[in-house]
Protein backbone atom coordinates (compact mmCIF):
# COMPACT_ATOMS: atom_id res chain seq x y z
CA UNK A 1 0.00 0.00 0.00
CA UNK A 2 1.48 3.38 -0.99
CA UNK A 3 0.26 6.84 0.60
CA UNK A 4 0.69 10.12 -1.05
CA UNK A 5 -0.01 13.16 0.78
CA UNK A 6 -0.70 16.28 -0.67
CA UNK A 7 0.95 19.60 1.14
CA UNK A 8 1.80 22.62 -0.29
CA UNK A 9 2.93 25.23 2.86
CA UNK A 10 0.92 28.28 1.41
CA UNK A 11 -3.01 27.60 1.47
CA UNK A 12 -4.76 27.55 -1.89
CA UNK A 13 -2.65 26.40 -4.09
CA UNK A 14 -5.00 23.83 -5.47
CA UNK A 15 -4.50 20.64 -3.09
CA UNK A 16 -7.67 19.78 -3.18
CA UNK A 17 -8.95 20.51 -6.99
CA UNK A 18 -5.64 18.40 -7.75
CA UNK A 19 -6.48 15.09 -5.06
CA UNK A 20 -10.01 14.89 -6.23
CA UNK A 21 -9.22 14.83 -9.51
CA UNK A 22 -6.70 12.25 -9.28
CA UNK A 23 -9.25 10.39 -6.85
CA UNK A 24 -11.62 10.76 -9.88
CA UNK A 25 -9.22 8.96 -11.94
CA UNK A 26 -8.43 6.22 -9.95
CA UNK A 27 -11.97 5.01 -8.60
CA UNK A 28 -11.65 2.13 -6.33
CA UNK A 29 -7.80 1.98 -6.31
CA UNK A 30 -7.59 4.74 -3.82
CA UNK A 31 -8.99 5.22 -0.18
CA UNK A 32 -8.86 8.99 0.25
CA UNK A 33 -8.36 10.57 3.60
CA UNK A 34 -9.45 13.96 4.19
CA UNK A 35 -6.75 15.27 6.60
CA UNK A 36 -7.68 19.07 6.47
CA UNK A 37 -9.78 18.59 9.29
CA UNK A 38 -9.80 22.12 10.18
CA UNK A 39 -11.14 23.10 6.83
CA UNK A 40 -12.57 20.38 4.89
CA UNK A 41 -13.76 20.63 1.60
CA UNK A 42 -13.14 17.22 -0.67
CA UNK A 43 -16.60 16.41 0.34
CA UNK A 44 -17.53 19.54 -1.60
CA UNK A 45 -16.55 17.84 -4.60
CA UNK A 46 -17.27 14.10 -4.11
CA UNK A 47 -20.53 14.22 -2.39
CA UNK A 48 -19.85 11.65 0.67
CA UNK A 49 -22.82 9.25 1.46
CA UNK A 50 -21.45 9.58 5.45
CA UNK A 51 -22.55 6.01 5.96
CA UNK A 52 -20.85 6.19 9.01
CA UNK A 53 -20.45 8.91 11.88
CA UNK A 54 -18.70 9.00 15.12
CA UNK A 55 -17.95 11.64 17.42
CA UNK A 56 -14.23 12.68 18.12
CA UNK A 57 -12.94 13.45 21.92
CA UNK A 58 -9.74 14.38 22.57
CA UNK A 59 -7.91 15.85 25.20
CA UNK A 60 -9.44 17.32 28.90
CA UNK A 61 -11.35 20.31 29.99
CA UNK A 62 -10.92 21.89 33.44
CA UNK A 63 -14.74 22.58 35.13
CA UNK A 64 -14.83 24.40 38.54
CA UNK A 65 -17.36 23.23 40.90
CA UNK A 66 -18.56 26.41 42.20
CA UNK A 67 -20.48 25.15 44.96
CA UNK A 68 -17.22 23.59 46.27
CA UNK A 69 -15.02 26.52 45.15
CA UNK A 70 -13.45 28.92 48.01
CA UNK A 71 -11.87 31.53 45.63
CA UNK A 72 -8.33 31.26 46.88
CA UNK A 73 -7.46 31.98 43.16
CA UNK A 74 -4.70 29.13 43.67
CA UNK A 75 -5.88 27.98 40.21
CA UNK A 76 -5.51 31.26 38.28
CA UNK A 77 -2.06 31.78 39.87
CA UNK A 78 -0.81 28.36 38.48
CA UNK A 79 -2.36 28.44 35.20
CA UNK A 80 -0.19 29.46 32.62
CA UNK A 81 -2.65 29.46 29.43
CA UNK A 82 -4.66 32.11 31.07
CA UNK A 83 -7.52 29.92 30.95
CA UNK A 84 -9.33 30.58 34.72
CA UNK A 85 -11.12 34.08 34.59
CA UNK A 86 -13.18 35.52 37.46
CA UNK A 87 -16.76 36.12 35.96
CA UNK A 88 -18.12 38.84 38.67
CA UNK A 89 -17.56 36.62 42.22
CA UNK A 90 -17.25 33.40 40.24
CA UNK A 91 -14.28 31.32 38.90
CA UNK A 92 -14.72 29.84 35.60
CA UNK A 93 -12.63 28.03 32.79
CA UNK A 94 -12.35 29.33 29.43
CA UNK A 95 -13.17 26.68 26.93
CA UNK A 96 -11.00 28.28 24.41
CA UNK A 97 -7.87 28.66 26.50
CA UNK A 98 -7.59 25.67 28.77
CA UNK A 99 -5.62 23.38 27.23
CA UNK A 100 -6.19 20.26 29.39
CA UNK A 101 -3.42 19.96 31.47
CA UNK A 102 -5.07 19.20 34.57
CA UNK A 103 -2.78 21.59 37.21
CA UNK A 104 -5.29 23.71 38.63
CA UNK A 105 -7.49 20.06 39.37
CA UNK A 106 -4.06 18.59 40.84
CA UNK A 107 -3.54 21.74 43.22
CA UNK A 108 -7.19 22.85 44.21
CA UNK A 109 -7.25 22.20 48.11
CA UNK A 110 -11.23 21.46 47.69
CA UNK A 111 -11.20 19.01 44.53
CA UNK A 112 -13.52 22.12 43.09
CA UNK A 113 -12.11 20.95 39.82
CA UNK A 114 -12.64 18.00 37.53
CA UNK A 115 -11.31 17.59 34.22
CA UNK A 116 -13.90 16.04 31.52
CA UNK A 117 -13.05 14.62 28.53
CA UNK A 118 -13.76 16.89 25.05
CA UNK A 119 -15.83 16.89 22.76
CA UNK A 120 -13.73 17.93 19.55
CA UNK A 121 -15.04 16.90 16.36
CA UNK A 122 -16.81 14.29 14.26
CA UNK A 123 -15.48 11.84 12.10
CA UNK A 124 -16.87 9.85 8.99
CA UNK A 125 -15.84 7.17 7.14
CA UNK A 126 -18.00 7.52 2.92
CA UNK A 127 -18.64 5.86 -0.34
CA UNK A 128 -18.24 8.80 -2.51
CA UNK A 129 -20.27 9.81 -5.46
CA UNK A 130 -17.63 8.22 -8.00
CA UNK A 131 -17.33 4.94 -5.63
CA UNK A 132 -14.07 6.06 -3.40
CA UNK A 133 -13.84 5.18 -0.09
CA UNK A 134 -13.84 8.66 1.72
CA UNK A 135 -12.81 9.00 5.30
CA UNK A 136 -12.84 12.19 6.64
CA UNK A 137 -13.73 14.39 9.75
CA UNK A 138 -14.28 18.02 11.05
CA UNK A 139 -12.96 19.76 13.98
CA UNK A 140 -15.40 21.56 16.15
CA UNK A 141 -15.45 25.06 16.02
CA UNK A 142 -12.09 26.97 17.62
CA UNK A 143 -11.71 23.48 18.81
CA UNK A 144 -7.10 22.45 19.07
CA UNK A 145 -6.09 18.86 18.51
CA UNK A 146 -6.76 18.93 14.93
CA UNK A 147 -3.36 16.94 14.71
CA UNK A 148 -4.68 13.80 16.77
CA UNK A 149 -7.99 13.88 14.70
CA UNK A 150 -5.45 14.13 11.75
CA UNK A 151 -3.92 10.88 12.89
CA UNK A 152 -6.97 8.91 13.67
CA UNK A 153 -8.27 10.18 9.95
CA UNK A 154 -4.80 8.45 8.92
CA UNK A 155 -5.26 5.29 10.67
CA UNK A 156 -8.88 4.52 9.74
CA UNK A 157 -7.90 5.03 6.26
CA UNK A 158 -4.41 2.69 6.58
CA UNK A 159 -7.23 0.10 7.83
CA UNK A 160 -9.86 0.09 5.23
CA UNK A 161 -6.64 0.14 2.51
CA UNK A 162 -5.27 -2.88 4.32
CA UNK A 163 -8.76 -5.13 4.72
CA UNK A 164 -10.06 -4.09 1.33
CA UNK A 165 -6.97 -4.17 -0.35
CA UNK A 166 -6.48 -1.39 -1.91
CA UNK A 167 -3.11 0.03 -3.48
CA UNK A 168 -3.32 3.83 -2.72
CA UNK A 169 -3.99 6.14 0.24
CA UNK A 170 -4.27 9.77 -0.87
CA UNK A 171 -4.08 11.98 1.93
CA UNK A 172 -5.34 15.70 1.35
CA UNK A 173 -3.24 17.78 3.84
CA UNK A 174 -3.80 20.77 5.70
CA UNK A 175 -1.70 24.43 5.12
CA UNK A 176 1.23 24.79 7.09
CA UNK A 177 3.90 23.53 8.98
CA UNK A 178 2.73 22.75 12.23
CA UNK A 179 1.17 20.12 13.89
CA UNK A 180 -1.17 18.92 11.89
CA UNK A 181 1.08 18.73 8.72
CA UNK A 182 3.52 16.69 10.89
CA UNK A 183 0.84 14.61 11.61
CA UNK A 184 -0.37 14.08 8.14
CA UNK A 185 3.48 13.29 7.00
CA UNK A 186 4.01 10.41 10.15
CA UNK A 187 4.35 7.08 8.68
CA UNK A 188 4.58 8.73 5.07
CA UNK A 189 6.55 7.54 2.13
CA UNK A 190 5.36 9.50 -0.66
CA UNK A 191 4.82 13.72 -0.92
CA UNK A 192 3.01 15.34 -3.62
CA UNK A 193 3.82 19.21 -3.33
CA UNK A 194 1.20 21.67 -5.06
CA UNK A 195 3.17 25.17 -5.36
CA UNK A 196 2.63 28.12 -7.36
CA UNK A 197 4.74 30.41 -8.95
CA UNK A 198 4.66 33.00 -6.59
CA UNK A 199 7.03 35.16 -3.88
CA UNK A 200 4.90 33.24 -1.00
CA UNK A 201 4.83 30.26 -2.64
CA UNK A 202 8.09 29.64 -2.84
CA UNK A 203 8.94 30.73 0.64
CA UNK A 204 6.60 28.31 1.97
CA UNK A 205 7.91 25.91 -0.40
CA UNK A 206 11.26 26.20 1.05
CA UNK A 207 10.31 25.92 4.16
CA UNK A 208 8.28 22.59 3.70
CA UNK A 209 10.85 20.92 2.14
CA UNK A 210 13.20 20.49 5.19
CA UNK A 211 10.22 19.35 7.20
CA UNK A 212 8.98 16.69 4.80
CA UNK A 213 12.81 15.43 4.36
CA UNK A 214 12.80 15.44 8.44
CA UNK A 215 10.47 12.23 7.87
CA UNK A 216 12.82 10.63 5.32
CA UNK A 217 9.77 10.88 2.55
CA UNK A 218 10.38 10.81 -0.87
CA UNK A 219 8.68 14.05 -2.74
CA UNK A 220 7.48 15.27 -6.27
CA UNK A 221 6.25 18.45 -7.00
CA UNK A 222 3.53 19.84 -9.38
CA UNK A 223 3.41 23.52 -10.29
CA UNK A 224 -0.11 25.03 -10.59
CA UNK A 225 -1.24 28.03 -11.91
CA UNK A 226 2.02 27.90 -14.00
CA UNK A 227 1.60 30.60 -16.23
CA UNK A 228 0.49 33.47 -14.35
CA UNK A 229 4.33 34.27 -13.79
CA UNK A 230 6.85 32.30 -15.90
CA UNK A 231 10.36 33.27 -14.45
CA UNK A 232 8.90 32.34 -11.00
CA UNK A 233 8.02 29.12 -12.90
CA UNK A 234 11.22 28.65 -13.78
CA UNK A 235 12.66 29.83 -10.47
CA UNK A 236 11.30 26.87 -9.24
CA UNK A 237 12.21 24.02 -11.63
CA UNK A 238 15.99 25.23 -10.96
CA UNK A 239 15.17 25.00 -7.20
CA UNK A 240 13.64 21.78 -7.74
CA UNK A 241 16.73 20.51 -9.62
CA UNK A 242 19.43 21.91 -7.00
CA UNK A 243 16.77 20.07 -4.47
CA UNK A 244 16.98 17.32 -6.20
CA UNK A 245 13.39 16.83 -6.11
CA UNK A 246 11.19 15.56 -9.11
CA UNK A 247 9.21 17.98 -11.16
CA UNK A 248 5.91 15.74 -12.05
CA UNK A 249 4.33 18.91 -14.07
CA UNK A 250 3.23 22.51 -14.72
CA UNK A 251 -0.80 23.10 -14.69
CA UNK A 252 -1.59 26.14 -16.32
CA UNK A 253 -4.17 28.62 -14.89
CA UNK A 254 -7.25 27.73 -16.35
CA UNK A 255 -11.05 28.91 -14.80
CA UNK A 256 -12.35 25.08 -15.66
CA UNK A 257 -10.85 24.27 -12.26
CA UNK A 258 -13.40 26.63 -10.76
CA UNK A 259 -16.14 26.68 -12.68
CA UNK A 260 -16.40 22.74 -12.08
CA UNK A 261 -15.92 23.28 -8.47
CA UNK A 262 -19.29 25.31 -8.65
CA UNK A 263 -20.84 22.51 -10.01
CA UNK A 264 -19.71 19.68 -7.68
CA UNK A 265 -17.20 18.56 -10.35
CA UNK A 266 -13.83 17.57 -10.54
CA UNK A 267 -11.76 18.91 -12.99
CA UNK A 268 -11.30 15.59 -14.87
CA UNK A 269 -14.89 15.22 -15.46
CA UNK A 270 -15.36 18.76 -17.32
CA UNK A 271 -13.71 17.67 -20.82
CA UNK A 272 -11.19 20.25 -19.87
CA UNK A 273 -8.15 19.74 -22.09
CA UNK A 274 -6.19 19.85 -18.51
CA UNK A 275 -7.83 16.08 -17.71
CA UNK A 276 -4.96 14.36 -20.27
CA UNK A 277 -2.55 16.06 -18.47
CA UNK A 278 -3.40 15.01 -14.99
CA UNK A 279 -4.08 11.20 -16.51
CA UNK A 280 -0.58 11.39 -16.96
CA UNK A 281 0.42 13.04 -13.50
CA UNK A 282 -1.66 10.27 -12.06
CA UNK A 283 0.25 7.63 -14.44
CA UNK A 284 3.56 9.27 -13.51
CA UNK A 285 3.02 8.93 -9.73
CA UNK A 286 2.25 5.32 -9.88
CA UNK A 287 5.29 4.08 -12.06
CA UNK A 288 7.36 6.66 -9.52
CA UNK A 289 6.15 4.90 -6.88
CA UNK A 290 6.62 1.34 -8.32
CA UNK A 291 10.52 2.09 -8.13
CA UNK B 1 -2.85 47.58 29.75
CA UNK B 2 -6.01 49.00 29.70
CA UNK B 3 -6.43 49.81 25.40
CA UNK B 4 -8.07 53.42 24.76
CA UNK B 5 -11.00 52.90 22.20
CA UNK B 6 -9.22 55.33 19.82
CA UNK B 7 -7.11 52.05 18.86
CA UNK B 8 -8.11 49.93 16.01
CA UNK B 9 -7.02 46.38 16.51
CA UNK B 10 -8.22 44.35 13.55
CA UNK B 11 -7.33 41.03 12.94
CA UNK B 12 -7.50 39.81 8.81
CA UNK B 13 -8.43 35.88 8.61
CA UNK B 14 -10.02 33.57 6.17
CA UNK B 15 -10.68 30.34 6.73
CA UNK B 16 -9.53 28.67 3.57
CA UNK B 17 -5.67 29.27 2.95
CA UNK B 18 -4.88 31.23 -0.12
CA UNK B 19 -8.08 33.46 -0.10
CA UNK B 20 -6.09 36.89 -0.03
CA UNK B 21 -5.10 37.88 3.50
CA UNK B 22 -1.32 38.72 2.81
CA UNK B 23 -2.46 40.56 -0.13
CA UNK B 24 -4.96 42.78 1.67
CA UNK B 25 -3.12 42.97 4.90
CA UNK B 26 -0.04 44.22 3.07
CA UNK B 27 -1.64 46.71 1.16
CA UNK B 28 -4.34 47.94 3.62
CA UNK B 29 -1.38 48.29 5.61
CA UNK B 30 0.79 50.50 3.04
CA UNK B 31 -2.42 52.09 2.15
CA UNK B 32 -3.97 53.38 5.80
CA UNK B 33 0.14 54.08 6.88
CA UNK B 34 -0.01 56.91 4.58
CA UNK B 35 -2.23 58.75 7.29
CA UNK B 36 -1.90 57.14 9.99
CA UNK B 37 0.64 55.65 12.26
CA UNK B 38 -0.20 51.82 11.39
CA UNK B 39 0.95 48.34 12.77
CA UNK B 40 0.96 45.29 10.81
CA UNK B 41 2.08 41.99 12.62
CA UNK B 42 2.18 39.04 10.86
CA UNK B 43 0.89 36.16 12.97
CA UNK B 44 0.54 33.24 10.19
CA UNK B 45 3.87 32.00 11.70
CA UNK B 46 4.11 28.70 9.94
CA UNK B 47 4.12 30.36 6.41
CA UNK B 48 4.60 34.53 7.29
CA UNK B 49 4.57 35.96 3.92
CA UNK B 50 4.14 39.44 4.81
CA UNK B 51 7.69 40.21 4.96
CA UNK B 52 7.87 39.58 1.57
CA UNK B 53 6.29 42.69 0.56
CA UNK B 54 6.84 45.12 3.10
CA UNK B 55 10.62 45.95 3.64
CA UNK B 56 11.85 48.27 6.33
CA UNK B 57 14.40 49.07 8.51
CA UNK B 58 15.02 46.04 11.21
CA UNK B 59 14.47 47.66 14.55
CA UNK B 60 15.09 44.59 16.81
CA UNK B 61 15.25 40.62 16.53
CA UNK B 62 14.23 38.35 19.79
CA UNK B 63 14.52 34.43 19.65
CA UNK B 64 11.51 33.26 21.22
CA UNK B 65 11.53 29.91 23.88
CA UNK B 66 9.05 27.47 25.08
CA UNK B 67 10.22 25.94 28.03
CA UNK B 68 10.25 22.15 28.81
CA UNK B 69 10.97 20.04 31.33
CA UNK B 70 14.52 19.32 32.02
CA UNK B 71 15.71 16.24 34.20
CA UNK B 72 18.20 16.33 37.15
CA UNK B 73 19.05 12.62 37.56
CA UNK B 74 21.06 13.26 40.80
CA UNK B 75 17.84 14.86 42.56
CA UNK B 76 15.65 12.60 41.49
CA UNK B 77 14.08 9.82 43.33
CA UNK B 78 12.26 7.97 41.28
CA UNK B 79 8.76 8.97 42.94
CA UNK B 80 6.65 9.37 39.02
CA UNK B 81 5.12 12.05 39.96
CA UNK B 82 5.74 13.96 36.99
CA UNK B 83 4.86 11.33 34.89
CA UNK B 84 1.52 10.92 36.51
CA UNK B 85 0.98 14.59 36.54
CA UNK B 86 1.37 14.84 32.73
CA UNK B 87 -1.80 14.15 30.69
CA UNK B 88 -0.01 14.43 27.63
CA UNK B 89 2.29 11.77 28.59
CA UNK B 90 5.30 14.18 27.36
CA UNK B 91 7.06 12.78 30.12
CA UNK B 92 8.05 9.27 31.45
CA UNK B 93 10.00 7.08 33.25
CA UNK B 94 11.53 4.44 31.39
CA UNK B 95 13.54 1.92 33.92
CA UNK B 96 16.06 4.29 35.55
CA UNK B 97 15.59 7.41 33.63
CA UNK B 98 13.04 9.88 33.15
CA UNK B 99 12.45 10.69 29.61
CA UNK B 100 10.98 13.68 27.60
CA UNK B 101 9.27 14.23 24.47
CA UNK B 102 9.55 18.08 23.69
CA UNK B 103 6.40 18.02 20.96
CA UNK B 104 4.47 16.65 23.21
CA UNK B 105 4.94 19.30 26.05
CA UNK B 106 2.69 22.25 26.33
CA UNK B 107 4.58 23.68 29.38
CA UNK B 108 1.68 23.55 31.32
CA UNK B 109 4.74 23.32 34.56
CA UNK B 110 3.12 20.75 36.49
CA UNK B 111 6.06 17.88 36.60
CA UNK B 112 8.67 21.02 37.59
CA UNK B 113 6.43 22.81 40.26
CA UNK B 114 4.98 19.37 41.53
CA UNK B 115 8.57 17.13 41.54
CA UNK B 116 9.05 16.99 45.49
CA UNK B 117 12.74 16.99 45.00
CA UNK B 118 13.23 19.65 42.46
CA UNK B 119 14.62 17.58 40.01
CA UNK B 120 12.63 19.20 37.62
CA UNK B 121 13.41 22.36 36.22
CA UNK B 122 12.02 24.28 33.20
CA UNK B 123 14.53 24.84 30.02
CA UNK B 124 14.35 27.45 27.40
CA UNK B 125 13.77 25.78 24.03
CA UNK B 126 13.81 27.87 20.90
CA UNK B 127 10.54 28.13 18.85
CA UNK B 128 10.81 30.74 16.65
CA UNK B 129 12.24 34.37 16.01
CA UNK B 130 9.88 37.83 16.54
CA UNK B 131 11.33 40.34 14.02
CA UNK B 132 10.39 44.22 14.48
CA UNK B 133 10.99 46.58 11.18
CA UNK B 134 9.85 50.36 10.71
CA UNK B 135 9.12 52.14 7.29
CA UNK B 136 8.04 55.25 7.54
CA UNK B 137 4.37 55.43 9.60
CA UNK B 138 4.93 51.54 9.44
CA UNK B 139 5.89 49.13 12.03
CA UNK B 140 5.72 45.88 11.11
CA UNK B 141 6.18 42.55 13.02
CA UNK B 142 6.94 39.44 11.43
CA UNK B 143 7.02 35.99 13.64
CA UNK B 144 8.74 33.09 12.08
CA UNK B 145 8.23 29.16 13.25
CA UNK B 146 11.30 26.99 13.42
CA UNK B 147 10.52 24.49 10.78
CA UNK B 148 9.67 21.44 13.04
CA UNK B 149 8.35 22.82 15.76
CA UNK B 150 4.58 20.73 16.06
CA UNK B 151 2.66 24.44 17.78
CA UNK B 152 2.05 27.66 16.62
CA UNK B 153 0.17 28.92 19.30
CA UNK B 154 2.76 29.26 22.08
CA UNK B 155 4.67 31.43 19.72
CA UNK B 156 1.40 33.71 18.10
CA UNK B 157 0.87 34.36 21.96
CA UNK B 158 4.32 35.71 22.93
CA UNK B 159 3.99 37.61 19.81
CA UNK B 160 0.63 39.35 20.78
CA UNK B 161 2.51 40.05 24.62
CA UNK B 162 4.89 41.53 22.39
CA UNK B 163 2.88 43.85 20.97
CA UNK B 164 1.01 44.25 23.67
CA UNK B 165 3.81 45.83 25.71
CA UNK B 166 5.73 47.59 23.54
CA UNK B 167 3.55 48.95 20.15
CA UNK B 168 0.40 49.08 22.19
CA UNK B 169 -0.64 52.34 21.40
CA UNK B 170 -0.32 52.65 17.84
CA UNK B 171 -4.30 53.62 16.55
CA UNK B 172 -3.86 51.23 13.63
CA UNK B 173 -3.06 48.04 14.16
CA UNK B 174 -3.47 44.66 11.87
CA UNK B 175 -2.94 41.41 12.44
CA UNK B 176 -2.50 38.97 9.67
CA UNK B 177 -4.21 35.58 10.94
CA UNK B 178 -2.97 31.94 9.83
CA UNK B 179 -5.68 30.54 7.85
CA UNK B 180 -8.13 28.00 9.29
CA UNK B 181 -10.79 28.04 12.38
CA UNK B 182 -9.14 26.32 14.82
CA UNK B 183 -6.61 26.90 17.68
CA UNK B 184 -3.90 28.97 15.77
CA UNK B 185 -6.45 31.60 14.22
CA UNK B 186 -8.32 31.74 17.34
CA UNK B 187 -4.87 32.37 19.26
CA UNK B 188 -4.34 35.37 16.33
CA UNK B 189 -7.58 36.96 16.69
CA UNK B 190 -7.71 36.98 20.55
CA UNK B 191 -6.53 40.43 21.02
CA UNK B 192 -8.41 41.72 17.86
CA UNK B 193 -11.70 44.37 18.05
CA UNK B 194 -12.72 43.53 14.99
CA UNK B 195 -12.45 40.68 12.55
CA UNK B 196 -12.15 41.00 8.77
CA UNK B 197 -12.88 37.82 6.69
CA UNK B 198 -11.03 37.66 3.17
CA UNK B 199 -13.20 34.95 1.22
CA UNK B 200 -13.74 34.05 -2.35
CA UNK B 201 -16.67 33.28 -4.28
CA UNK B 202 -16.51 29.68 -4.64
CA UNK B 203 -17.99 26.46 -3.01
CA UNK B 204 -14.78 25.88 -0.91
CA UNK B 205 -14.81 29.57 -0.06
CA UNK B 206 -18.16 29.51 1.15
CA UNK B 207 -18.14 26.56 3.24
CA UNK B 208 -14.70 28.20 4.79
CA UNK B 209 -16.05 31.16 5.67
CA UNK B 210 -19.16 29.94 6.94
CA UNK B 211 -16.67 28.16 9.65
CA UNK B 212 -14.68 31.01 10.25
CA UNK B 213 -17.76 33.11 10.96
CA UNK B 214 -18.87 30.35 13.23
CA UNK B 215 -15.55 30.97 14.84
CA UNK B 216 -15.75 34.76 15.04
CA UNK B 217 -19.05 34.36 16.47
CA UNK B 218 -18.39 32.10 18.73
CA UNK B 219 -15.79 34.23 20.34
CA UNK B 220 -18.06 37.32 20.21
CA UNK B 221 -16.23 39.28 17.79
CA UNK B 222 -17.49 41.62 15.26
CA UNK B 223 -17.14 41.05 11.96
CA UNK B 224 -17.48 41.87 8.31
CA UNK B 225 -16.28 40.40 4.70
CA UNK B 226 -14.11 41.34 2.28
CA UNK B 227 -14.39 39.41 -1.03
CA UNK B 228 -11.64 38.68 -3.51
CA UNK B 229 -11.61 37.75 -6.85
CA UNK B 230 -15.15 38.42 -6.66
CA UNK B 231 -15.88 38.47 -10.24
CA UNK B 232 -15.71 34.75 -10.22
CA UNK B 233 -17.93 31.88 -8.87
CA UNK B 234 -21.18 32.54 -7.92
CA UNK B 235 -23.32 34.86 -5.65
CA UNK B 236 -24.21 32.61 -2.93
CA UNK B 237 -21.73 34.35 -0.59
CA UNK B 238 -22.80 37.92 -0.92
CA UNK B 239 -26.14 36.20 -0.42
CA UNK B 240 -25.28 34.28 2.84
CA UNK B 241 -23.10 37.78 3.95
CA UNK B 242 -26.92 39.92 2.85
CA UNK B 243 -28.91 36.51 4.72
CA UNK B 244 -26.96 36.87 7.85
CA UNK B 245 -26.30 40.67 8.04
CA UNK B 246 -22.45 40.44 7.53
CA UNK B 247 -21.48 44.21 6.08
CA UNK B 248 -19.29 42.90 2.72
CA UNK B 249 -16.38 45.89 3.45
CA UNK B 250 -15.58 45.45 -0.29
CA UNK B 251 -14.60 43.65 -3.41
CA UNK B 252 -11.85 42.85 -4.70
CA UNK B 253 -12.24 41.76 -8.79
CA UNK B 254 -10.17 39.25 -10.46
CA UNK B 255 -7.43 40.94 -12.20
CA UNK B 256 -3.82 39.69 -14.02
CA UNK B 257 -2.03 42.99 -12.33
CA UNK B 258 -3.30 41.82 -9.02
CA UNK B 259 -1.49 38.29 -9.69
CA UNK B 260 1.10 39.34 -11.55
CA UNK B 261 2.40 42.25 -8.98
CA UNK B 262 1.67 39.68 -6.01
CA UNK B 263 3.84 36.59 -7.74
CA UNK B 264 6.70 39.11 -7.95
CA UNK B 265 6.18 40.31 -4.20
CA UNK B 266 5.09 43.87 -5.08
CA UNK B 267 2.78 45.45 -3.37
CA UNK B 268 -0.27 46.82 -5.50
CA UNK B 269 -1.13 49.76 -3.69
CA UNK B 270 1.58 52.57 -5.13
CA UNK B 271 2.09 50.64 -8.12
CA UNK B 272 -1.66 50.32 -10.01
CA UNK B 273 -4.74 51.58 -8.64
CA UNK B 274 -6.84 48.32 -9.19
CA UNK B 275 -7.27 47.67 -5.42
CA UNK B 276 -7.54 51.51 -4.36
CA UNK B 277 -11.66 51.45 -4.45
CA UNK B 278 -11.31 48.75 -2.50
CA UNK B 279 -9.18 49.63 0.22
CA UNK B 280 -10.01 53.16 0.40
CA UNK B 281 -13.36 51.57 1.28
CA UNK B 282 -11.87 49.19 3.97
CA UNK B 283 -9.53 51.89 5.44
CA UNK B 284 -12.04 54.26 5.56
CA UNK B 285 -14.42 52.00 7.76
CA UNK B 286 -11.60 51.14 10.00
CA UNK B 287 -10.81 54.37 10.73
CA UNK B 288 -14.66 55.32 11.26
CA UNK B 289 -15.24 52.18 13.32
CA UNK B 290 -17.00 52.70 16.49
CA UNK B 291 -15.65 50.43 19.49
CA UNK B 292 -17.22 49.24 22.46
CA UNK B 293 -14.20 49.85 25.04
Amino acid sequence: MNEIVILSGKGGTGKTSIAAALASLAGNEVVIADCDVDASNMHLLLQPDFHFSEDFYSGHLARIHPEKCMKCGLCIMKCRFEAIILTGDDYMIDPVSCEGCGYCQMICPLQAISMEERLSGKFYISRTRINNVLVHASLDIAAGNSGKLVAKVKSEARKIAVSEHIPFIIVDGPPGIGCPVISSLAGATFVLIITEPTVSGIHDLERLIPLIRHFRARMACIINKSDINISKTKEIHDYLKQQNILHIADIPYDSLFMESMVKGLTITETGSPLSGQLVNIWTTIKEFLKN
Amino acid sequence: MAVSADIKRIAIASGKGGTGKTLLSTNLAACISRSYPTLLVDLDVEEPDDFLFIGGVLQKSLVQYKFIPDWNETQCTFCDSCSDHCRFHAILRLGESIVVFNELCHSCFACSELCPSGAIRMKPQKIGETKEFVTGNLRFIHSCLEIGEEQAVPLIHKTLQLVRNQTGNLPVQLYDCPPGASCPMVAATKDADFVILVAEPTPFGIHDFMLAASTVRMLGKPFAAVINRSDMGDDSLEDYCNTGNIPVLAKIPFSNKISKLYSEGSLVFGNCDVMNPALEKIADYIIQLKLNP
